[in-house]
């Protein structure tokens, strides 16, 4: 569209014609308040605040619904517009319960806000107003109708944004009411987005209600820990006897990676932080073989010296990471090993294959697709997976960037998924999972039309009004898929651990014979690709870097061996043997997840640093209580290498961050910690800056300081346990972690590059043993963490319970 | 749908919604006549009515419940067999209406939205219902009596009282 | 069964057939019928939309915008189908005109839709009743299924290469329908809510195509003006206000009924010769001239043509044509109440204005009338009122609105008289039950 110019107030505006008014406000600084306005959902004009003058328009237009055109003239503020919104909320207040100081939105109300602006302080109403019970409508979300607006955010944030149509609108006049779908209670993906998008406090959720006040909370902006898509999410925080608890979550400045959006694990599943089952104090196994709870002098002093002793009499020591902790602690954590226990057995519960995915995308930067590319992308190719359960925001992304943009989604599955919905094109795979058959979607694409194997499908689609159970159909439906996709002059294609190791290769390498084709490929935790990224992987360093032929790492870490590891399979196939010595675990539960026998384990000294008392904690020798995600600071990086700021929001009493823990263990060795740690003045990056400048300022000031100094390489790391001090020798290490500092620093997502490591240094990686083992997290559901939320907990059983009627209610007519 | 077997509805009615949906150029343009059309034969819009008609059109039944709560013909409980509907809009006012209902009131023994205890009939305070010019006016289910009086209104209670009679006699239902 | 009324000054146009049969198609035929359409189908678009503007028709739902104009807005090319939509949700409390139409001369309708058809390039139309004339419903189905047995509905109208087809739709219980969008997401099976405009009907109306809406009277005239020539039409009427006007009298009057009368025609004369003066030799007190959203005349006011300029001028509207006519012995407030009440159940809840202001102003009003008001109950309600006006999402805010701004400002004393506790000098306490 062309620009256009046209006055408001007296300013001139230049905007593509057929801009919304509102928005070209807005931009322009210009607030014009909207109750029922809310960018991206369709326009309603139904609050009528937005109303502007415009000039030659006899009545007041809604700036919502009017496109801005060459030479208009508009007027937004007057006495006569003020009056006009200042009636419109008497209208409002006339019937609102007008419970401020026991509402949860009080104080982040937007009626509130505009009842403050336009001035309804006396009240022309005396009739009695109608009250209504609040109502629940979920473990989730409950309902206060007297305070409902009308402003139907809900209903179309539901509907439009999530496609999933669970709240509607009923009777008419005064009378009318949002009303969820199952009559009295809601049936749906629990989202509470329109808790979110309520500007009010009429939709509310169980974990917030009657908690606190919006002013008496904290607000700490991080990455929610639930799965690889990483939503940046705004944590309240209130202070509590045993440090500080959580009681919120949400992205309130919809700022970030998921802009409006968060999913259920993010906004609910927080509650794990304050389970009753935290791991608070370590815990040493006594003569008995029972585990007691001991000091954190005494279980450093005895890890440390039993490591000693292990390394001393030439044993093997294995270790296991994490995709839940940080970058800085997995980098310290393979450092430590390699450098200080000098082992190269790393590795961690790999739920994807990202060494696969990088040993595919060596060499060719900017291939890779970041989260925020799929929100704009014109094509995408999405293959297997199910992102509606699995990766939320993605799949957010996708629907939006269909509804906004009309882009084109294609769909290959094994079994149809939601989100055909929204496809232009969806293709049934006649492969199953456990035939790995995905691989020869790459062969057809690349122009194989016998690759794909139609006749052994024996399930006829019934979806397919087209389907016919002849295999030249689906053949045909196929071919004009694949045309259809090869017509597209650029494209993402977003795929998951059903290719692993030369399947990815081969799909790779056909998108890469074509132009503007990114890739991304999707992991199951908060940092499954961070612990990849780190070097958790016994063969190779961080960035991917072979230890064959580690490069600067060479120079960095004394006693690097150049044989690769053990993985963790041979790991614990090694203790089996009673050939490991020790295996230190951080995070991760290998019994439960590669189902070892406990047994095994009876030579080995095993120490684990964990959250919970996992079935490997267990059994451990030593069991240290860390910190969460929500109780540290560093950095993260999603599915799709996109790295982000972790800020502690909550702490909890006795435990110590996962970082914290190693570099104790390694001074307890009697490691020179300033080799593990640059921090101070002798650390190889980072310039120290006069503490002067922020000391003494106000507290405001000072975090603006931080942020300043932060951005330009000039922190202050006095501290050894201060992560940011590693994230600077991660930045001189890894070229892909050439971060925007003051991007990440703000809080936004800053990409990283997997096309990293030229071609010839990956050579070495022959073929290796497939040890991914995929998680499948659903909607409700999120590993250990999941099943340590009440909320979430209550959450799937309620929704089990809802569809378990539905089908109940078919079987019985 | 092809689901006759399991209507709720009479087998005409069923054919006659199969019929409805293929009509329009949309299928969902259906829905206001099909709900108005069960509730004739129903009496009133069970969650079932709702349910099978969401099913016939392809929506959900939470747009149904949405859809039908908006008109105000459509009802979610039963009335008696014959549902009287006054009209106490301004032209019906002027011309008594407001003493009709108060007499149909004390004849019928219930007020507004109330239903005899026999269930013959239900009384309810209507807008205008298009016959401002013979007011005041009033409908039994479709059937239009106006130019009222208390004594025509006696008139026409009776009427359908003996028609309850006879059909109860002939054991005829309730809404066929 | 609705009686029907006649007095010398009618001018019968498009009553010319009721009482005469012309229900049953082949009697219809015999006055004449379908003869336009047939007219119509041999000359083209171009000949219908300038007749129809020669004819000087406005529409009859209300607004009375030209129907030629309108028709010649909808666009030749289009690659959506084009329809026409015949309003006949009839619900503006005072008019009852359409519903004899349906009932006389259902044929009028269905050749009028065929007329429009033509004139835009539409394929189909729709006749939408509301859902309370049910037993209308039926004789118009019957009606259109005639007209499809005698070939002047479907594949060939009419033996040509032309198809038309039309489709009664049934409403059930929403004045809010009446609008035109509203009325469009109603036969599309959806709440009856309006639309946001523009887009305009002419443009983007049912399921996305162009459309052309009109009123069933209105339509039921077109085929006259092709059978007596659009400028004939014309004269009957006054200046810029082609032909007649089906009147709907009510209320106070001797005769109440319809009448088919001149635009232009004297409201006095109306009221006292046509429907024979106010009942009982009672005093005028008042006339609401168009249907209740019109706002309120005085006894002083009524020496006015009414068209839509005349009564547009004297301060209030010509709307649906229905004439209520009340007595001095009526309480304004109460009539004020009843008519906020019918708004406040009506209002389809979409906008803060409306939805809210229609609710307070019933309550208010009705606190008041009971006997309960203070002086500046009378101040915050034409407050209130006036601001709703212009601020609302559809028309209907206005349509509540004008009238109660209309009665407190012309009937004020009577609102103050209502007050320290008097009870309403006229009649019993009324309590609104419908919710
Ligand atoms: C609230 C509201 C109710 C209306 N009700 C009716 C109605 O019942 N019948 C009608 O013909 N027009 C009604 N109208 C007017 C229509 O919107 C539309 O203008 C009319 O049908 C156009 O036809 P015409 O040009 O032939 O008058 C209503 C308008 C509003 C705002
Ligand atoms: S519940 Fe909230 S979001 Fe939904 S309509 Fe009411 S005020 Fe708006
Ligand atoms: S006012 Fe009673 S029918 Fe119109």
């Amino acid at each position: 569209m062309p620009d256009v110019t046209f006055t408001v107030d007296g300013k001139k505006l230049t905007a593509p014609a057929g801009t919304l008014l509102i928005d070209a406000c807005r931009k322009a600084g210009i607030e014009i308040p909207a109750f029922c306005y809310y960018p991206g959902l369709s326009l309603q004009a139904a609050c009528r605040m937005c109303v502007v003058r415009q000039e030659k328009v006899p009545k007041l237009q809604t700036a919502c619904t009017t496109q801005v055109g060459e030479g208009q003239v508009f007027v937004t503020e007057s006495a006569e517009i003020a009056q006009a919104r200042k009636a419109t909320i008497e209208l409002l207040l006339g019937n609102h319960p007008l419970d401020c100081p026991v509402c949860d939105a009080g104080g982040e109300c937007e009626l509130q806000d505009m009842t403050f602006k336009y001035g309804a302080g006396e009240s022309l109403y005396v009739e009695a107003k109608q009250h209504r019970e609040e109502q629940k409508w979920s473990p989730a979300v409950y309902f206060d109708r007297p305070r409902c607006i009308l402003c139907y955010r809900c209903v179309r944030m539901c509907g439009e944004g999530m496609d999933v149509w669970a709240l509607g609108i009923q009777s008419r006049g005064a009378s009318a009411t949002i009303a969820p779908n199952g009559g009295d209670h809601l049936d749906c993906e629990q989202c509470g987005m329109c808790i979110d998008a309520c500007p009010v406090g009429a939709l509310t959720s169980d974990t917030y209600r009657y908690k606190t006040r919006p002013w008496e909370m904290n607000h700490v902006a991080t990455v929610c820990t639930h799965c690889g898509d990483g939503c940046k999410v705004t944590l309240g925080i209130r202070q509590a006897d045993n440090g500080t608890d959580i009681v919120r979550a949400d992205n309130r400045d919809k700022s970030g990676i998921n802009g409006d959006f968060l999913c259920a694990k993010g906004r609910f599943g927080f509650d794990f932080v304050e389970s009753p089952d935290r791991l608070t104090k370590p815990l040493i196994r006594n003569a008995a073989g029972t585990l007691e709870p001991a000091t954190w002098e005494q279980a450093i002093r005895h890890v440390a010296s039993k490591l000693k002793e292990v390394r001393a009499a030439g044993r093997a020591i294995g270790v296991i990471g994490s995709n839940t902790t940080t970058n800085e602690e997995n980098y310290l954590l393979q450092k430590f090993a390699r450098t200080v226990l000098g082992t190269n057995n790393i590795d961690h519960v790999r739920s994807t294959d990202y060494p696969g995915f990088a040993a595919a995308m060596a060499g060719h930067d900017h291939r890779a697709a970041s989260l925020r590319d799929t929100q704009t992308a014109k094509a995408i190719l999405l293959i297997g997976g199910n992102p509606t359960e699995e990766h939320p925001l993605l799949a957010w992304n996708l629907r939006t960037n269909f509804r906004l943009n009309q882009a084109r989604l294609y769909i290959a599955t094994d079994s149809p998924i939601k989100l055909e919905r929204q496809a232009l094109m969806s293709l049934q795979l006649p492969v199953s999972l456990e035939s790995g058959g995905y691989e020869s979607l790459s062969d057809f694409l690349g122009g194989d039309d016998n690759a794909l194997d139609f006749g052994a499908m024996d399930d006829v689609i019934e979806s397919r009004p087209t389907q016919t159970d002849t295999v030249p159909t689906e053949l045909t439906h196929a071919k004009t898929f694949r045309e259809a996709v090869l017509a597209e002059d650029s494209l993402i294609v977003i795929f998951g651990e059903e290719f692993r190791g030369a399947a990815i290769q081969k799909l790779v390498a056909w998108g890469l014979g074509k132009e503007n084709v990114k890739f991304a490929y999707l992991g199951d935790y908060v940092n499954s690709r961070g612990a990849a990224d780190m070097g958790l992987l016994p063969d190779l360093l961080p960035g991917y870097v072979p230890v064959s032929e580690p490069g600067a790492f060479g120079e960095e870490y004394a006693n690097l061996s150049k044989q690769p590891g053990l993985d963790a399979v041979q790991m614990l196939d090694a203790a089996g043997r009673g050939e490991l010595g020790a295996l230190y675990v951080v995070g991760a539960d290998p019994i439960a997840s590669y189902g070892v026998d406990p047994a095994a384990f009876e030579n080995t000294f095993v120490i684990v640093q964990d959250i919970f008392l996992t079935e490997t904690a267990a059994l451990a020798d030593v069991v240290l209580p860390s910190a969460s995600l929500y109780e540290k600071t560093g950095t993260v990086t999603n599915s799709y290498g996109d790295v982000q700021l972790v800020k502690k929001a909550a702490d909890k009493a006795g435990v110590k961050t996962d970082f914290e823990i190693l570099v104790r263990v390694a001074g307890g060795m009697g490691i020179d910690i300033k080799k593990l740690v640059p921090f101070g003045t002798t650390g190889k990056g980072g310039v120290t800056a006069d503490m002067g400048q922020s000391r003494g300022a106000q507290s405001g000031e000072a975090d603006r300081h931080a942020v300043w100094l932060t951005a330009n390489n000039l922190e202050p790391r006095l501290s050894p346990f201060d992560p940011l001090a590693v994230l600077d020798e991660i930045q001189r290490l890894l070229p892909a972690y050439q971060l925007d500092r003051l991007n990440l620093f703000g809080g936004n997502d800053v990409p990283s590059q997997p096309g990293f490591v030229p071609v010839s240094d990956l050579l070495a990686q022959a073929a290796h043993q497939d040890v991914v083992l995929p998680a499948h997290d659903g909607l409700f559901t999120s590993g250990t963490l999941g099943a340590h939320t009440v909320a979430l907990t209550e959450i799937r059983q309620y929704q089990h319970s809802v569809s378990d009627a539905v089908v109940a209610e078919t079987a019985a007519d | 749908m092809s689901t006759e077997s399991l209507s709720i509805f009479s087998p005409q009615l069923a054919a006659r919604f199969d019929a409805l949906v293929e009509k329009y150029p949309l299928r969902r343009s259906a829905l206001i006549p099909m709900l108005l059309y069960a509730q004739d034969e129903i009496g009133y819009l069970s969650d079932a009515v709702m349910e099978e008609v969401a099913e016939r059109i392809g929506i959900t039944t939470l747009d149904v419940r949405n859809v039908a709560s908006y008109y105000s013909m459509l009802r979610f409980k039963p009335v008696g067999k014959y549902n009287v509907q006054v009209c106490t809009n301004i032209s019906c006012m002027l011309r008594g209406a407001y003493d009709i209902f108060e007499h149909l009131q004390d004849r019928l023994g219930i007020g507004h939205k109330g239903v005899t205890a026999d269930g013959v009939f239900s009384l309810e305070e209507v807008e205008c219902i298009g016959v401002c010019c013979w007011a005041p006016a009033l409908q039994v289910n479709y059937d239009f009596h106006d130019d009222l009086t208390n004594e025509k209104v006696d008139d026409v209670l009776a009427s359908y009282r003996a028609k309850a009679r006879s059909e109860q006699a002939e054991g005829g239902s309730a809404h066929a | 069964m609705p009686r029907l009324v006649s007095h010398p000054d009618e001018v019968k146009i498009v009553t010319r057939r009721f009482g005469m049969g012309a229900a049953e198609i082949d009697r219809y035929i015999e006055l004449g019928g379908y003869e336009s359409a047939k007219k119509c189908l041999e000359q083209g678009p171009e000949f219908i939309i300038n007749e129809m503007k020669a004819s000087g028709l406005r529409g009859r739902g209300g607004a009375g915008f030209p129907t030629g104009l309108k028709w010649s807005f909808v666009p030749k090319q289009s690659t959506k189908p084009k329809y026409v939509l015949v309003n006949g949700d009839e619900s503006e409390p005072g008019t009852c005109k359409d519903h004899l139409i349906f009932l006389h001369d259902p044929h009028a309708v269905i050749e009028g839709t065929v007329i429009a058809g033509l004139a835009i390039g539409a394929k189909t139309g729709f006749i939408y009743l509301r859902g309370e004339y049910r037993y209308l419903i039926e004789i118009v189905e019957k009606a259109v299924a005639d007209a499809y047995a005698k070939g002047f509905l479907g594949k060939n109208i009419f033996g040509s290469e032309t198809e038309f087809q039309v489709i009664v739709q049934t409403g059930a219980g929403a004045y809010e329908v009446g609008e035109e969008s509203a009325l469009m997401e109603s036969l599309e099976g959806k709440r009856g809510v309006p639309r946001i405009k523009p887009p305009f009907p002419a443009v983007v109306g049912l399921y996305g195509g162009p459309t052309v809406i009109n009123n069933a009277e209105t339509i039921a005239t077109v085929p006259h003006i092709f059978a007596m020539g659009g400028a004939a039409y014309a004269a009957v009427g006054s200046e810029r206000n082609g032909g007649t006007r089906l009147f709907g009298i009510s209320g106070h009057v001797e005769r109440p009924g319809v009448y088919e009368l001149p635009m232009g025609y004297n409201l006095k004369k109306m009221i006292y010769e046509v429907a024979g003066g106010v009942r009982g030799g009672r005093q005028l007190k008042a006339v609401v001239p168009g249907g209740s959203s019109t706002p309120v005349l005085l006894p002083s006011e009524i020496d006015l043509g009414m068209d839509f300029d005349q009564v547009g001028k004297a301060g209030s509207m010509l709307g649906s044509g229905g004439v209520v006519v009340i007595d001095d012995q009526t309480c304004i407030v109460e009539f004020a109440l009843r008519t906020i009440s019918f708004y406040a159940h009506e209002s389809c809840g979409w906008c803060i204005p409306c939805r809210e202001g229609t609710d307070w102003l019933k309550k208010s009003l009705t606190r008041f009338h009971a006997g309960f008001g203070t002086m500046k109950d009378i101040d915050n309600i034409q407050y209130l009122a006036e601001n709703m006006m212009g601020r609302t999402f559809c028309p209907l805010g206005d349509a509540a609105a004008m009238p109660t701004i209309g009665f407190v400002k012309k009937f004020r004393k009577e609102f103050e008289d209502h007050l320290n506790g008097k009870p309403c000098p006229f009649a019993k306490h009324v309590e609104v039950a419908l919710v």
